[in-house]
């Protein structure tokens, strides 16, 4: 039956070709790049080679891609089809994304992909490729691959070497994505049977043990990202590693390899089962061409499209025909992940499956680190699982905040009327108040529109509960809960006191830096005899000049633990590498180490400009009168330098308060969220907790009365300064 | 004023140095990834690549679109356009609002003023919603005229409030002078208050200039043309959702820093003085 429907809007697509070619082009919004970006434009190419139908393709910054879909969609600015993995449908049904997949034909797909896309019943989408895991081994080191993990075991000792820097395995085993697959082959469930995550379970244990075994032998390196992965396994001192099809294109030409399915648990006799992601062609609810738009996921889920991407863009399709094509058969790369594919487990699209991977990160890394036991993991993750877990507040009723707010409008606007007459006449009081209008209308306006608007609607987004797209006024519940801390305690890194108590520390910490840095550079570069003066201050304006998120890449970087360049230096001075983001403290000081580089520019800057500033002869004076360097340096410079420094001590607290970036990028957290500051902990509830806005606007609120109680404190400070200087 | 001893003059020469090594050595880094032929890791300190390929930054500078436009030169274009209009624009608005707000007496300036800085504290992650929202209602969305106004805006409050503290730093008997001579407000504001506050300027613009140089979650999210992307967009697409791109990352973050770097190079003059960081006397 869908099939006649699919090839009736297939047919309607095609007498579509003879429709004028004035039509705008149907829009496609993805994020591939390389190969698969390839692939794809080839494959619409053919869809308007096909149908006479323009496709006009836009790739987007997989960190901006959902963000823009969720915005764009619901103002009916979106793309008609887009493509992304299928995770996140649950949220984008809920949001009325994702139109029900009409053309689709379930016999055209496997099985297990069309599954993964069903809501309620109802398959959403066009499954075009899937992702899992499975094991790339080189042929050279490891003839006869592993089938069970007792035989991986036999083997690991001989191919690994801590010495000259050879692993057996190599995955990213701080990612749940890589370890659910062993979580699952030891019998472990993630839900139970209403659906609700348990962490708590011997599968659970049994897995976490068998993996920090793994690691306590050396068998596979610790901390390990992606790139380390894959330079490991380049430079043959990987024998194994477990990764997904998109490997296969960063693999050295000279490395011999093949791939295979994960071997089976010996104790369970389950194979190692890894989450299957299906790549997905979605049709935009709020697509004006629906029916085009239909025959154009379809298309390149399918046939012709099929063949390019499996040979183009190296994906393992979908779609069951796919198979029969003799160059897809024979393609051993794309098999061997088919035949790895049967084994995975769906990953589920669900609400709860998305709260998983906060509680699973941590306890995870935890066993990894050596923070845990494997035993006792399960609970730990479980505690942060019902933290996160926020049960809808009661709706409250808003009339009575209108009615306060009426009658504050009311109130002060009494105020202003009955507020007694000034003996002067507004025009007397304020002269050129139709030139100053002039003046500042312009500004006045962007600013209102751009940023007041944008503020208030902040603000008053604290006082909702967002699910799924709909607001529901709750009154201060989301105030309640952050203050009373709900769900953990004081101190713990979740609770609203441990956090602020961190961003505090950090924000003094970084600041107490800045400025003496800043101004011990400005002290040394001050004296106009100084050789190289200009030199010396361009190279030591650069980390100014480099964008921040930059900045906390590359300290990222320097900051890992087998291949940072700290730890390089370290191990140059004889010294113990340091695994910086397992204990707070050192995580701590990376992000200050980063945020210090960034930021002691400016200070140096506004320190020269004052000291410039301070009549020399002053210090004449002082000479004369016998005071030493240190008696000049606190009862001149300082007290000058005060009016000067202050503002921009305050400005600067305000940005690191808010310094995103770093923290997100350099530390992200870690451990377990201790190194989080406000801001970041805000954007989680934001991004990446099931979007809780308004929990998250009620963060904000908060972070802006602790910002505006510090500037009326630094205002009074200002205003004792200024008295100083009479 | 005395002369420094050379012992003295060679111990700031040393301590300078150090310092500034320290500050290049993550630099360095990134020149090494981008410069480097693969991301091939090792643990070492030496921060100087072992074989050098251009490369990564030949498939940076050299990126075609699928209907073969020389995207790197479009989206630098467009970068330069968007950094260029925002600076234009919001010194504009920031120069004429600041001088009204340090020169003339109006009702509700100290609140206003207060309320300018109060914005800044804010977290700016949640006003991405609204600020779609209202783009959207003025028909601004998709359009560089709309990011524009944007980054213009956000950056408003700081120049204000910079500019205004350099303004209330001049001294009037000049502007009085020049009014006594039968020149009008505006001729004053433009010919004697404007050339007097060149180092703020220079300041402030470069100010606008690195807020929307250095974005991109905006303009990934309001932009739907690759053509008109600004360069941190572009270079924001090394970074995938299992892999980074290290080295055509690096070579574009060089290419994206190179501008603002010789910005800062030229104006490094004024920096240093027209810097007052909201006003010495407040």
């Amino acid at each position: 039956m869908s099939r006649w429907l699919g090839l009736a809007l297939l047919a309607t697509a095609l007498s579509a070709h003879a429709a004028p070619a004035t039509e705008k082009p149907l829009k496609l919004w993805h994020a591939y790049r390389g190969g698969e970006e390839m692939a794809l434009i080839q494959a619409t190419e053919l869809f308007t080679s096909k149908t006479g139908v323009q496709v006009e393709l836009l790739a987007l910054p997989y960190d901006a891609y959902a963000a823009k879909l969720t915005n764009a969609i619901p103002h009916g600015v979106g793309p008609d089809v887009f493509i992304f993995n299928h995770e996140r449908l649950r949220n984008f049904h809920a949001m009325h994304l994702v139109a029900p997949a009409s053309g689709l034909a379930r016999e055209d797909y496997f099985p297990n992909a069309v599954e993964a896309l069903e809501v309620d019943g109802q398959v959403y989408g066009y499954p075009l490729s899937l992702k899992s895991l499975a094991l790339y081994v080189n042929t050279k080191l490891v003839p006869q691959p592993p089938e069970t993990t007792d035989a991986l075991l036999a083997m690991l000792p001989a191919l690994s070497d801590t010495g000259a820097g050879r692993f057996g395995l190599a995955y990213e085993s701080g990612d749940f994505y890589f370890h659910a697959g062993f979580l699952f082959g030891f019998g472990g469930e993630l839900f139970d049977a209403n659906g609700r995550a348990s962490f708590d379970t011997e599968g659970m244990a049994r897995s976490l043990a068998f993996v920090k075994d793994l690691q306590d032998r050396r068998f596979i390196p610790q901390e390990a990202s992606a790139a380390l992965v894959k330079s490991l396994f380049n430079d043959g001192r990987a024998a194994m590693l477990i990764s997904g099809p998109w490997f296969a294109g960063e693999i050295a030409p000279n490395v011999d390899y093949r791939v295979v399915g994960l071997p089976v648990v010996s104790a369970t006799g389950i194979p190692i089962r890894p989450f299957l992601g299906v790549e997905t062609a979605y049709v935009s609810a709020r697509s004006e061409r629906a029916e085009q738009a239909h025959a154009l996921a379809r298309f390149i889920s399918l046939g012709e499209a099929s063949r390019v991407r499996a040979t183009v863009g190296r994906q393992i399709p979908a779609d069951v025909a796919a198979y029969t094509l003799p160059e897809v058969r024979e393609d051993t790369l794309i098999s061997s992940f088919r035949e790895a594919a049967r084994h995975a487990t769906p990953m589920p699209n669900t609400l709860e499956m998305a709260r998983v991977w906060e509680p699973m990160k941590l306890a995870l890394r935890a066993v990894l680190q050596g923070g845990s036991e494997p035993q006792d993991a399960g609970a730990l993750a479980d505690r942060r699982y019902r933290a996160l877990h926020r049960e809808r507040p009661p709706d409250a009723s808003p009339l009575p905040w209108l009615g306060l707010v009426g009658a504050m409008a009311l109130g002060g606007s009494v105020w202003v009327l009955r507020r007694p007459a000034s003996t002067l006449p507004f025009k007397r009081r304020y002269p050129d108040v139709a030139q100053a209008v002039a003046y500042i209308t312009p500004a006045a306006a962007g600013v209102a529109v751009l940023v007041f608007v944008p503020f208030a609607v902040g603000l008053s987004l604290s006082l909702f509960h967002h699910e799924a797209g709909e607001y529901a006024f709750v009154g201060l519940a989301n105030f309640v809960d952050i203050l009373a801390s709900r769900g953990y305690s004081i101190t713990e890194p979740l609770s609203f006191y441990f956090t602020l108590a961190v961003t505090l520390l950090w924000a003094v910490v970084n600041v107490v830096l800045h400025v003496s840095i800043g101004l011990f550079l400005a002290l040394l570069l001050k004296d106009p005899l100084l050789k190289l003066r200009g030199v010396y201050r361009v190279l030591l304006i650069i980390p100014w000049a480099v964008p921040n998120y930059i900045t906390a890449l590359m300290w990222k970087g320097m900051f890992h633990r087998q291949f940072g360049a700290i730890n390089g230096l370290l191990v140059a001075l004889d010294l113990e590498p340091v695994s910086w983001f397992t204990r707070f403290s050192t995580a701590f000081a990376a992000n200050v180490a980063t945020n210090t580089w960034l930021g002691f520019p400016f200070m140096m800057v506004v320190a020269l400009g004052a000291l410039q500033s301070i009549p020399q002869e002053l210090y004449e004076a002082a000479e004369v009168d016998g005071a030493s360097k240190w008696t000049q340096f606190r009862h001149i410079t300082l007290p000058l330098l005060r009016p000067a420094m202050l503002p921009a001590i305050i400005l600067g607290s305000v940005w690191t308060f808010n310094m995103f970036n770093i923290i997100y990028l350099v530390s992200g957290g870690e451990p377990g969220g201790g190194t989080d500051i406000l801001v970041s902990e805000a954007y989680r509830w934001a991004f990446q907790r099931n979007e809780q806005y308004g929990f998250a606007a009620a963060y904000s609120v908060l972070i802006f009365v602790v910002l505006l109680v510090w500037s009326a404190f630094t205002r009074r400070l200002m205003r004792s300064s200024s008295e100083v200087m009479g | 004023m005395n002369r420094p001893s050379r012992l003295k003059m060679a111990a700031i020469h040393a301590g300078l140095t150090l310092l500034c090594m320290a500050t290049l050595y993550p630099v360095l880094w990134v020149v090494k990834m981008a410069l480097s032929p693969t991301d091939g890791l090792a643990l070492t300190a030496n921060p100087f690549p072992e074989t050098v390929t251009l490369e990564h930054f030949r498939q940076v500078l050299s990126g075609t679109d699928a209907a073969g436009r020389w995207v790197f030169g479009r989206q630098l274009l467009a970068s330069i356009v968007v950094a260029g209009a925002t600076t234009l624009v919001g010194l504009t608005l920031a120069v004429s609002a600041a001088y009204a707000l340090s020169r003339f007496r109006i009702p509700g300036k100290e609140g206003g003023m207060q309320a300018l800085l109060v914005t800044q504290m804010f977290p700016a992650t949640l006003m991405m919603v609204p600020i779609y929202s209202i783009l959207q209602k003025l028909h601004l969305l998709d359009s560089l005229t709309g990011l524009v106004l944007v980054y213009a805006t956000t950056a408003l409050p700081f120049c204000i409030w910079n500019l205004k503290g350099y303004f209330d730093t001049l001294p009037r008997e000049l502007e009085e002078a020049a009014v006594m001579d039968g020149a009008s407000t505006f001729q004053v504001f433009v010919r004697v208050v404007l050339p007097l506050a060149r180092p703020a300027l220079a300041v402030t613009a470069l100010f606008s200039f690195m807020t929307a140089w250095n974005e991109f979650i905006l303009a990934a999210t309001l932009l739907n043309d690759p053509a008109r992307f600004t360069l941190p967009v572009a270079l924001q697409r090394f970074v995938g959702e299992h892999k980074v791109e290290w080295g055509k990352f690096a070579a574009g973050a060089l290419i994206v820093s190179a501008p603002v770097m010789a910005l800062f190079f030229a104006l490094q003059k004024h920096l240093v003085g027209g810097l007052t960081a909201g006003g010495v006397k407040g």
